[in-house]
């Protein structure tokens, strides 16, 4: 007896997403770079950034982990290609929920959420720096 | 004499949440809890629900007897001397707690070597961590072999440093690894050690003789055993909790209270202070008796029987790596990774088949950072597990496979 819950929650672009994970490596010299951990569960996700003028030219990221933590990043990073970091730092949980198009249950929620941690650490590190 | 057989599907009808339909494979982390057990609660909750050891009514009377005969069940289950060395905690984590506290503060000076193992659950590492941070004192880790067990030679050369203390678990609970628990004792004891012995992962599942095994002190949860959380014990050796000074203050440890001084109760109360877990210890002592109805020795045969039934059934999966030692030296815990496949996704899809995986690092960090790991999917039996449910789980995995090939 299968739940076909099973083939909505894991959908086939999530699958995808984690086995071929796109903008996955590292940037040489970013601007921003950042790892954040859940550990928990011993997920990983890092970002690298190349901001031009307040954009984000290039973004990369690594880690490792389960689908959910890393589709998300991968998905994240499709949408930050190009996209002003002042906007960037205007996503929020339910803009990468709404992305990863599932129900996340509570257990599975830090994983979903940890590429946009990294983001917004990394994000408002830089504003940090920018000011000094 | 031959060994008593279950019968799992006549202990199932004790357990209502069976019913449900679930696959519960995650014992390690908490059992399910029989009729009996929340029937003796309940029946606390309603008849007689009242404060003990102070009050000189009938029916605080009989929660204080029901309370106190918990002691002794527990006594007699683990065969201590006396029920004076029974010491009421909320589980093996404060029990834990306890003994760094009241007698690490007082034992524990700089430079002494407190010895551990890598396979230790944090209960039994952090609380020393603390300990020997404030006493400047070392920790040393016994590491695993390949197969998962404890290096005898390193602990054997560890001793020969003369610890003070020597702490680990019976059982370790993410591996499933049965320790030589008394050859370690008696050679922690031959070189003047205190002994620590962080029995919640064995003390549910096979007979418990304490003055057999010979340690200091040891430490185990009734929520693991088919009793409530909340309620736990440390046996401590009576000469030892005699030597220590209380843990927690307060209302119920005490003698007398004067406002220049205190004197404490005697053993055990002085480390049970502030109204109790009373329900949960009259829950406890229904789990007891329980688990002594059906007999330790059957329910350990029982475990082993699953144990190497889903062992093989594990091992038979492409892309499986099973942790730890063969089932002749494991309790019924499996730990094991998939190939492609995070345990928390894993954990996921079996969760939508309605078997409960544990994923993750089992509060076992040390360990796991040993095995090069960030995580595991871990299954562990009981005495309700029957062999269908371990043919859930392997459905579950071959569906995440699918999923994910």
């Amino acid at each position: 007896m299968m739940a076909t819950a099973d083939d909505q929650f894991y959908r086939e672009y999530i699958i995808d997403h984690y086995k071929h994970p796109r903008n996955y490596g590292r940037l040489e010299h970013p601007d921003i770079s950042h790892e954040e951990d859940n550990p928990l569960c011993g997920d990983v996700v890092g970002m690298d950034f190349r901001v031009t003028d307040g954009v984000i030219e290039d973004v990369r990221f690594h880690g490792r982990g389960c689908a959910i933590s890393q589709a998300s990043a991968s998905l994240l990073t499709e949408r930050l290609k190009g996209m002003p970091l002042d906007e960037a730092k205007k996503i929020n949980k339910d803009d990468v929920l709404g992305e990863l198009g599932i129900d996340i249950s509570p257990a599975r929620i830090k994983c979903a959420l940890l590429s946009l941690k990294v983001l917004k650490v990394g994000a408002y590190g830089l504003a940090d720096i920018d000011e000094e | 004499m031959a060994i008593r057989t279950l019968d799992v599907a006549a202990i199932r009808k004790d357990f209502p949440i069976f019913e449900t339909g679930i696959a519960y494979l995650d014992s390690a982390n908490t059992s399910q809890r029989p009729r009996q057990v929340t029937g003796a609660m309940l029946e606390y909750f309603e008849k007689f629900n009242s404060n003990i050891h102070r009050a000189a009514y009938r029916i605080a009377e009989e929660a204080t007897v029901r309370y106190e005969a918990t002691r002794e069940k527990v006594r007699a289950f683990i065969n201590a001397a006396s029920t004076k060395e029974i010491v009421y905690t909320r589980g093996t984590t404060e029990a834990i707690n306890l003994v760094a506290y009241a007698w690490g503060r007082k034992n524990i000076k700089q430079g002494d070597l407190i010895v551990l193992t890598i396979i230790d659950h944090h209960s039994n590492i952090v609380p020393w961590q603390i300990l020997a941070a404030e006493k400047d004192a070392r920790i040393e880790y016994v590491d695993i072999d390949d197969r998962g067990e404890l290096r005898r030679d390193q602990f054997a050369e560890l001793l020969n440093r003369g610890p003070k203390l020597v702490a680990f678990n019976l059982v370790s609970n993410a591996l499933g690894t049965i320790n030589p628990a008394h050859e370690m004792v008696a050679a922690a004891k031959r070189v003047g050690a205190t002994v620590l012995v962080d029995g919640a992962q064995s003390t549910p599942h096979q007979p418990i003789d304490v003055r057999a095994l010979g340690c200091d002190f040891y430490a185990f949860s009734g929520h693991k055993m088919l009793g409530p959380t909340g309620a736990g014990i440390l046996y401590g050796r009576r000469e030892v909790l005699e030597a220590m000074d209380p843990f927690m203050a307060g209302g119920d440890m005490i003698k007398t209270v004067r406002v220049e001084e205190t004197t404490y109760h005697d053993l055990p109360w002085k480390f049970e202070a502030g109204t109790q877990a009373i329900a949960e210890v009259i829950g406890l002592g229904a789990a007891v008796d329980y688990l002594n109805d059906l007999g330790m020795d059957a329910v350990r045969a029982h475990e082993l029987d699953i144990t190497e039934y889903a062992y093989e059934a594990l091992s038979d999966v492409d892309g499986l790596t099973v942790y730890g030692p063969p089932p002749s030296r494991r309790a019924g815990v499996i730990s094991f990774s998939l190939d492609g496949i995070h345990p928390h996704d894993l954990a996921t899809i079996a969760d939508r088949d309605q078997v409960c995986l544990r994923a993750g690092h089992h509060c076992a960090m040390p360990l796991m950072t040993r095995l090069g790991v960030a995580a595991t999917a871990r299954a562990s039996f009981y005495v309700y597990t029957q062999k269908d449910e371990v043919d859930r789980l392997v459905s579950s995995i071959k569906e995440a496979q699918r999923i994910f090939a």
